[in-house]
This record gives structure tokens, C-alpha cells and sequence, in this order.
């Protein structure tokens, strides 16, 4: 291992910046997937799945992802809540891989919500 | 790094560790390989949460929600139920004492929410052992800025500006200590961290000792550590081999040009070891026996040369210090008493642990609101301040401030920072006893007040609680325990006299009871009471009869039962089982009374406690 400068210092504490995001809070966005039965059947997991990925290809340190039970809309699954802070959440329904995606690349990066997959604005919360 | 959605911090303090908390951790990580999910989720040991007794403690995150009493059948549900399905496992969660509601997050759980966490501020939130979690947290920013930016003048100005006071004993500014040293001349000069008992973040520690050996200009640290304190010794081992990997430690630290390494040296355990004068014997391969002061260690310490010798939460205070400045260290605490202060918080009371709490907070909000009241059923009789050789303060002075000024007034300190309270089941006079053995046993022996002192002590303590002491001895030990106080070498034996003194002047109403009226309403001390049973309250349900270890309680159901007195061997295992307030304590003599007496027990039992009461 070799001996640190300031500079280093500096760097180690950036490439952390993401798993304390999620430990202290703070995240300018977070993302919700439901994962009660009924979405895990719709295909919730591969959705999960997917946004980490994408997240971690991305290097996005201020978004945070969670789960969350059953919304009551199992018809409508999988779903999934985005609340950017300081706007109303935003509810995403029959999500796939490629749906996902999008999602992140306009909503979360370019602060558009993408209507056509927008179920509601509104939350309901689990914890 | 990969990004986890989810961050389990699982407490791998010393009790959650006794507790389970790495088999937890296996079965954790076996549950989410199983269903494909250790990429999703990181499951970290973190150190002590101080909400130890409520272990294993296990934190998930980003929900902040806490889980306590974990056990690795557990780890199923929390899998099931919380990392996939976002819903909180009930049965596990924090249960609000009075209302017994769940409280789910850690930011609404008052005894985490009423802290003011600073030297514990990365307490559950990062793996001990992993130097970079700790630099992610602006660990050794405050070494840089020390190292590259400031003289030693300018950081002993900020420490001294800060108001900080050891955090140990007696409370002496931390920044004059430092500032004797630095002005004092000689060829070397040393660090010593006194007994890392605490469980904070080893790199802390680190930090505090490089930023004062550069105030000092010290080249060698010491802690001081104790070898029972196994999980400490091994987080401090790796910790420093991972700073001296960095270039933390050792020579030209961040290309500065300054040289300093730290030695963990192992102590033997002495309680007087705890004074820093015999620490410093101990170090030099010396009995651990303290030297008379002057010369100070400032000016006279390690091989006579000038050495600073501080707590480890003294040095946890450093980093913070220097980097975020003087006045921020002030804006909690009081003139005199800057910052905060660590707590062992035990006893009595619904939560205990380790806290952290502004300097200046009263006792009774530390009870109430952080401890959450005394345990259902108990009430409030004194709370023991500044660990095992405290003053007992009682309840009239409950709204004081913790500072070093107003405890000392009450005959108690800050001391190592324990707090524990005493409920009507506790004894004064037993727990100043308690204090006294301890003393005797830890007594180094040099001196004659504190070695002889404590033992006649001791003796005159053994009179009271066992009925054969009169009302002179009382004035006796009041003028023995100023006498050790005033004269003994160190602070063993200064100290070991505050649990007298302060029992003798808010609680001599028990001295005397135990005197006259060879009366212990506690039932403490075996040969000062009688346990009997109200008849008018018994409802026979046969609770006492079961916990009894002598089968000396008899009885029909749901009849009044009764005490033999022959069998009885005061152990109380009846009187705190009961709950329905009809075990009584009685004076000794109506152990005979009853023994003797052919008149049912409740009537005689009911004449003598009005007599003695009269």
C-alpha cells in the first residue's frame, strides 16, 4: 500500500461518498422498488436488479435504493416510487429492464418525468 | 466500490460480539448468497453502538432502522421480510418502555436522539477496522491540516482556546498541559493515551496522538491498553499497521517532514495503573505505584523526560478540535465545561450503555430521558457519578448540571465517566462498602492512608451493616474519609472516600436505621431484616414459593402463603418477584419475634413495624 498525501486522502473519501450516502442519509434521490409478491412474480427482482447495475455503471453516488411491500396495485406490477427531494414522488408501473432505464436516464439525470410509464403522482410508505 | 442498496451494520462492540453478533454476520451472508442477493446487500461489523445491553445490534440502512436482541434465527425474517420485501420486522424492533410501542428508527429512539455525538460520532456507522472508512468520514484531514498548515503554537492556541479538559480525572485544560511540555526542554519527549477502556474509533485515537506529538514535538507514543480487553488490543493492532502502511505513522508522515510512531503497551490490569504517575512506572518496566507531584509528566514523565499523558477521549476531542476550530467545540457544554462527555450509563434504568451527551445537561435528563426512567416498579434513590469511586448524589439534586465544578460540589466527579443509578432495592451503606473492598483490593500499598486508611474503612463499614456499630462511629468515618482524602498520594485513595462521605451526608437516616433500628429496608444486608408477607396483600399465587432457593415460603393456592424464618437465608429472590407489594422488609429482631411467636405472622409483623416506625 503506499504512503498517502492529502491528495489521497481526498480520493479515498470520494470513492466511499456512496455507501455513506446510504448509511447517513442525505440521498438526493430515492428509489423505491416494490417487492411484495406479486411484483417479485411480475419480474420486480430483474428491475432491482437492473437499476443497481445501471447505478453502479453510472457511478451515482446520491441516489439511494430500497424495497418496499405490496402497493395493492398487483395488477399493475412491478412498480416502483421515485422521489427526487424537495418534488412530489413519482409512482412507475409495469416496469421492465429497458422501462428502467429510461427512467433513470431521463427522470433521475435529466429531471424529466417520463409520463408515459407514470402510474400517479403520490406515496405511500412502509416504514 | 460497488454500490450496495442496502447497508446491514451489525454491532461488533465487545458485547455484541459475546452476544453472537459473527455468527449472526455468517448467517446473514449464507441467507443472501442463497437467494442471489450479496451484491444488493453489505453486511458490515461495525464498533460498539453503546446500546449494549439491548444486543446484538443490528442497524439497516438506508431505512435506519434498528433491531435489537438479534439472534441468527432471526436473520431469515430479516432477509425475507426487510431486505426484499421493505417491511420491518416487528418482533424485533425497539420497544418504548412505558407504552411498550415500536419505535422502528434510530433517529426516534430517545436514547440515541437526545445524544450529542462527537467522539463517538462514527459509532455503528463504520467498519473499525477499515482505516479507509474512517478517512471517508474526513478521518486525518485534522493530522493533515495540523501537520502541513499549523505551528505547534498555533494548534496548543486552538486547544487552549477550546476550553477542553482532561476527560480522565481531574479535569486539568488539556492545552496548558500541553503547552508545559512544549516549553520544556530536553532531548525527547513522549505521548502516553491512557487505558483505550473506551470503544471508540482506534483511527481517532491515532489522530488525536499524531496532532498532540506534533503540538509536543514528541517522536514516540505509548497506549496504554488493557490486556483484558481483547477486541480493543486487536482493532488497535490492525489499526496501526494500516496507518503505518499509509505513512500515517513512522517517518515524514503526509510528506510533512514530521516523524512519529505509537507502541501499544500492555497493562496489567491494576486499578491504580488508572493514576498517571504509576501508569508511567508501569511503562518503565516499574511497579505500578504513583510518584508524587510536582514534577508533573509535563515537565518530568517516561525516562524523565517531559511527557503528555492524556485519556483516550481526551484525544478523540483533538481531531474534532482542530478542525472545525475552537468556538464550534464551545457551542455545546458550558463556559468551564466545554463539549461533551462520554457516559457509562448503568443501573436501575430502562436503557443503559455507552453515551455521549453535551457537557452541562442535568443528571435527571440523562435518567429520564436517555436512560427512559427507572425500571417499572423501582424507585429513584441515588445516582452514583463518576464510576466505582463516585459520590451517591440523591433525588433533591437531580436538576444540577454535569460539569466538573457542580459534581465535585456534591462529593462526586467526572471521573471515568460512569453513571449509575440506585433504586430502593440498593443499600448506601453496602454500596459505599462495595467501593471500600474495591479500594482495599486496589490499594498499591505506598501510602499509609490510602493502604491502612481503606482497611479500618472497611471495618467500620462491617460494623454498620452488621448492626454492631453505634452512632459515634458515624463521626468517626466522616473524619477517617476526610483525613484519606486529604493525605493519600494519588487518587485512588482521594477518590475512594467520595462514596463515604456523600452517603454519610445525604443518606445518614440509613446509617442510622442500620444502627438503632439494626434495620436494612432494603434488604441488603442479610443480618439487618426480616422478609415477611402481608397477609391482607397476598393473593397466593405462589410466585415466591417457586423462586425460593430454601422452599422456605409455604402455602395453600390462592391462599396468604408464609415465611419460614428458620429456613429464611435473606437472599430477596421473594420480595422482588412479588408483585403485588406483599413481601415487606422488617428489622432483624422480628426474625426472633416470629420465630418465637405462636400469634399469626401479619399481626405481629404489622406491631412491629409500627413500633420501630414509631
Amino acid at each position: 500500500m503506499p504512503r498517502l498525501t492529502v491528495e489521497d486522502l481526498k480520493r479515498i473519501k470520494e470513492q466511499h461518498k456512496a455507501a455513506f450516502t446510504v448509511r447517513e442519509g442525505g440521498a438526493r434521490v430515492k428509489i423505491t422498488v416494490h417487492m411484495g409478491t406479486c411484483g417479485i412474480a411480475a419480474g420486480a427482482r430483474r428491475v432491482m436488479e437492473t437499476l443497481l447495475s445501471e447505478i453502479n455503471r453510472q457511478g451515482l453516488t446520491d441516489v439511494i435504493v430500497t424495497t418496499s411491500g405490496c402497493a395493492g396495485l398487483c395488477s399493475k406490477e412491478p412498480m416502483a416510487t421515485v422521489e427526487v427531494s424537495k418534488e412530489a414522488p413519482v409512482k412507475y408501473v409495469q416496469l421492465d429492464e429497458e422501462k428502467i432505464k429510461r427512467i433513470l436516464l431521463e427522470h433521475i439525470n435529466q429531471g424529466k418525468v417520463v409520463e408515459e410509464f407514470a402510474l400517479v403522482t403520490g406515496n405511500e410508505t412502509a416504514i | 466500490m460497488d454500490k450496495y442498496r442496502c447497508n446491514v451494520m451489525l454491532c461488533g462492540g465487545t458485547g455484541c460480539s459475546a452476544g453472537g453478533s459473527l455468527k449472526i454476520k455468517e448467517a446473514l451472508q449464507q441467507g443472501l448468497k442463497e437467494r442471489g442477493m450479496e451484491d444488493e446487500v453489505n453486511i458490515q461489523l461495525t464498533s460498539c453502538n453503546g446500546f449494549c445491553p439491548q444486543g446484538p445490534i443490528m442497524i439497516i440502512y438506508p431505512d435506519d432502522v434498528l433491531y435489537q436482541k438479534v439472534s441468527p434465527k432471526d436473520v431469515t425474517a430479516i432477509i425475507e421480510e426487510h431486505l426484499i420485501k421493505g417491511r420491518p420486522v416487528e418482533r424485533l424492533l425497539y420497544k418504548e418502555p412505558a407504552k411498550k410501542q415500536s419505535i422502528p428508527t434510530v433517529k426516534d429512539i430517545p436514547f440515541f436522539n437526545k445524544q450529542v455525538l462527537r467522539a463517538l460520532k462514527n459509532k455503528g456507522l463504520i467498519d473499525p477496522e477499515n482505516i479507509d472508512e474512517y478517512i471517508a468520514r474526513d478521518g486525518y484531514q485534522a493530522a493533515a491540516k495540523a501537520l502541513l498548515e499549523m505551528t505547534p503554537e498555533e494548534i496548543i492556541e486552538v486547544v487552549k482556546d477550546s476550553g477542553l479538559r482532561g476527560r480522565g480525572g481531574a479535569g486539568a485544560l488539556t492545552g496548558m498541559k500541553w503547552q508545559i511540555c512544549a516549553q520544556s526542554k530536553a532531548p525527547e519527549k513522549f505521548i502516553v493515551c491512557n487505558r483505550s477502556i473506551i470503544e471508540v474509533e482506534p483511527h481517532l485515537i491515532l489522530e488525536g496522538m499524531i496532532i498532540g506529538a506534533r503540538a509536543i514535538g514528541a517522536s514516540q507514543g505509548y497506549i496504554y491498553v488493557r490486556s483484558g480487553a481483547p477486541i480493543i488490543i486487536e482493532r488497535l493492532k490492525k489499526a496501526l499497521t494500516q496507518a503505518r502502511e499509509y505513512g500515517l505513522l513512522g517517518e515524514n508522515i503526509l510528506e510533512s517532514g514530521f516523524n512519529f510512531d505509537i507502541e501499544l503497551f500492555m497493562s496489567s490490569d491494576e486499578f491504580v495503573c488508572g493514576e498517571e504517575t504509576a501508569l508511567l512506572m508501569s511503562i518503565q518496566s516499574m511497579r505500578g505505584m504513583p510518584t508524587p507531584r510536582p514534577p508533573f509528566p509535563a515537565e518530568k514523565g517516561l525516562w524523565d523526560m517531559p511527557t503528555v499523558i492524556n485519556t483516550v477521549e481526551t484525544f478523540a476531542n483533538i481531531p474534532l478540535i482542530i478542525q472545525n476550530g475552537a468556538q464550534w467545540f464551545r457551542s455545546v457544554g458550558t463556559e468551564k465545561s466545554a463539549g461533551t462527555k462520554i457516559f457509562s450509563l448503568s443501573g436501575a434504568l430502562n436503557n443503559t450503555g455507552l453515551i455521549e451527551v453535551p457537557m452541562g445537561i442535568t443528571l435527571k435528563s440523562i435518567i429520564d430521558d436517555i436512560g427512559g426512567g427507572l425500571i417499572k416498579g423501582r424507585r429513584f434513590k441515588a445516582v452514583q457519578v463518576g464510576g466505582s469511586t463516585g459520590g451517591y448524589i440523591p433525588e433533591q439534586y437531580l436538576d444540577v448540571p454535569v460539569t466538573y465544578e457542580d459534581v465535585t460540589q456534591l462529593d462526586a466527579i467526572i471521573g471515568s465517566g460512569g453513571i449509575a443509578v440506585l433504586s430502593d432495592l440498593n443499600c448506601m451503606v453496602s454500596s459505599a462498602k462495595f467501593t471500600i473492598e474495591f479500594a482495599v483490593d486496589e490499594s498499591c500499598g505506598k501510602c499509609p492512608p490510602c493502604r491502612i486508611g481503606t482497611s479500618v474503612m472497611l471495618e467500620l463499614l462491617n460494623k454498620v451493616t452488621t448492626g454492631t456499630a453505634t452512632e459515634e462511629d458515624i463521626d468517626l468515618m466522616e473524619d477517617l474519609a476526610f483525613d484519606i482524602k486529604t493525605t493519600s498520594l494519588c487518587g485512588l485513595g482521594q477518590t475512594a472516600m467520595n462514596p463515604v462521605l456523600s452517603t454519610i451526608r445525604f443518606f445518614r437516616e440509613e446509617y442510622l436505621e442500620h444502627i438503632n433500628d439494626k434495620w436494612c429496608k432494603a434488604g441488603v444486608c442479610k443480618e439487618l431484616c426480616t422478609f415477611y408477607i402481608d397477609k391482607e396483600k397476598c393473593i397466593g399465587c405462589g410466585a415466591c414459593a417457586r423462586i425460593c432457593p430454601k422452599k422456605a415460603i409455604s402455602g395453600e393456592k390462592k391462599k396468604p402463603h408464609q415465611i419460614d424464618q428458620s429456613s429464611c437465608i435473606q437472599c430477596r429472590s421473594c420480595y422482588e418477584t412479588c408483585k403485588f407489594n406483599a413481601l415487606k422488609i422488617g428489622p432483624r429482631r422480628m426474625r426472633e419475634e416470629l420465630m418465637n411467636s405462636d400469634i399469626p405472622e401479619n399481626s405481629t409483623a404489622e406491631e412491629s413495624s409500627k413500633e420501630v416506625a414509631g
